[in-house]
């Protein structure tokens, strides 16, 4: 099977730091694969270089078998990659609904007419507000985004990619910040995207349980190194994860 | 010892939203007290009112017998409060070291503090020269943390400080709190992960829709899953 997502010798190099180092892994759909390490091991990076927000030194990544290294973040989009940030991204002045109009907008390659109002693409708009529905937050969907907790922050920022309908999900942390009755939200919501078999879902988490529980596989970046590749009860018991990650070793600071 | 915080009757309104409804409660000197709550319930907002980053609209707040609602974000600091936000605020374009030390009011940094705070988390003194924006998420999140605590304070008020840590750094940011507390900092912490907040927790506090709903020691509601249903909304025995 062609991976939908693949990275060969993926590098990046700040000055003389190199924070992804000839990372080369492949992704495939209906797979969910966590990707865990310390902080600083490179896992935003290595979204980054795969999203486009980054161009790489080195390496490569494709997308469906084809080379988009040289392209954009907003053509990668295009090619069925969605991201969500470890840091909300948002427009704060709109509203909760245009914020998630505007994606289902840039899905259907709508653009401003000003003969032609929003509220006239019904199926637009029904779009945003299913969207905004599976999220929990159509009762929301006149506050401004800026108005919003943090934790809806998140999940606005989530619906937002799904209203894109990628056919890659990149997660960063999609729970850091919410609140312990809205964590099964987002979960349930990344479980459904799963059971559907035809996404690539990737997933960089810090909650172990929240791993195990929805995990293929896993994979370990350590100094920007793919340390570990495997299925998760093996990785999570590697010695890596246990003292590099867990900091369960003995000697290690309690 | 330092001094006990308290805040009586405040309100607070951002725009046309009127966060805090009046709020009460008290955080005991040199204790640890944990600020719960579901989002939106208002933790942050009330920690940047103490902080004089929001401007109370009406009530009390004090540190020990000094009155803070009207002062501004700076004179709070000054007085020796310490925060460290939700948002893994850093000074993108100074260093680790300049960070800390804009935290340190004398301007000086103490060595063997630092090397206390590099115990914890030695990802700073690696990075010590380095532009803070060059720092992943979680780094940025241990500078907010020790800039807060880069010298004692008498009260420290923390928003979520182990969003984006690995589980090897929440443990030692565990020991930290508790190793700072013992020095008698009255501390006030807003943390989602039950787990941390039941280890370092010595009371809690809990809001919904902007007002205190609940005041008590932390062991007490840390043993009452019925509580914990009821004030936060769900069964927490698959989040810890």
């Amino acid at each position: 099977m062609t991976p939908s997502l693949e990275t060969r010798d993926l590098t990046i190099r700040f000055g003389g730091h190199v924070a992804v180092d000839h990372v080369s892994c492949a992704f495939f759909p209906g797979e969910l694969t966590a990707i865990v390490g310390p902080n600083g091991a490179g896992k935003t990076t290595y979204f980054n270089l795969m999203s486009g927000q980054l161009a790489a030194s080195d390496g490569a990544v494709l997308i469906g078998g084809v080379d988009v290294t040289p392209l954009s973040a907003p053509k990668r989009t295009r090619l069925g990659l969605g991201r969500a940030f470890q840091l909300t991204n948002l427009f704060p002045r709109l509203s909760v609904g245009e914020n998630v109009r505007l994606a289902t907008q840039a899905k259907a390659g709508v653009h401003y007419d000003m003969r032609r109002p929003w509220r006239a693409s019904h199926d637009l708009v029904e779009r945003a507000d299913a969207v905004l529905a599976s999220v929990g937050l159509l009762d929301k969907r006149d506050a401004p985004a800026a108005a919003l907790p943090h934790g809806d922050q998140r999940k606005l920022e989530v619906a937002m990619m799904m209203a894109l309908e990628p056919s890659i999900f990149m997660f960063d942390e999609p729970t850091a910040g919410m609140s312990v009755d809205e964590v099964p939200v987002i979960l349930g919501l990344i479980a459904r995207l799963k059971a559907d078999k035809s996404k690539t879902i990737l997933l960089v988490e810090h909650k172990m349980d929240v791993v195990r529980s929805l995990a293929d596989r896993i994979i370990v970046l350590a100094d920007g190194r793919l340390a570990a590749d495997g299925e998760p009860a093996a990785v999570i018991a590697s010695p890596i994860v246990q003292e590099a990650y867990l900091g369960v070793a003995p000697g290690a600071r309690a | 010892m330092s001094a006990a915080l308290t805040l009586q009757g405040v309100h607070t309104h951002i725009g046309r939203y009127h966060i805090l409804q009046g709020v009460d409660f008290d955080a005991p000197a040199g204790r640890t007290t944990m600020l719960l709550g579901r989002n939106g319930a208002g933790k942050t907002t009330t920690l940047r009112t103490i902080m004089g980053l929001w401007r109370a609209s009406k009530g009390r707040i004090a540190l020990g017998a000094t009155a803070l609602e009207k002062l501004a974000a700076s004179d709070v600091a000054r007085l020796g409060v310490g925060y460290a936000p939700e948002t893994m605020a850093v000074f993108s374009d100074l260093t680790v070291k300049e960070n800390l030390v804009l935290g340190a009011r004398q301007g000086a940094l103490d060595d063997a503090r630092l090397a206390w705070i590099f115990g914890f988390f030695p990802a700073l003194k690696k990075f010590w020269l380095s532009r803070a924006g060059a720092l992943s998420g979680g780094q940025k999140q241990m500078l907010s943390i020790a800039r807060a605590i880069v010298e004692p304070r008498e009260l420290l008020l923390i928003d979520e400080p182990t969003k984006g840590l690995a589980p090897a750094i929440v443990g030692a940011l565990i020991a930290c709190l508790n190793e700072i507390k013992a020095t008698g900092v009255t501390i006030l912490l807003v943390e989602q992960n039950f787990r941390v907040a039941r280890e370092v927790g010595d009371e809690v506090r809990v809001m919904d829709n902007g007002l205190i709903v609940h005041r008590g020691p932390m062991a007490a509601l840390a043993a009452d899953e019925a509580l914990q249903n009821r004030l936060l909304g769900l069964s927490l025995a698959s989040h810890q």
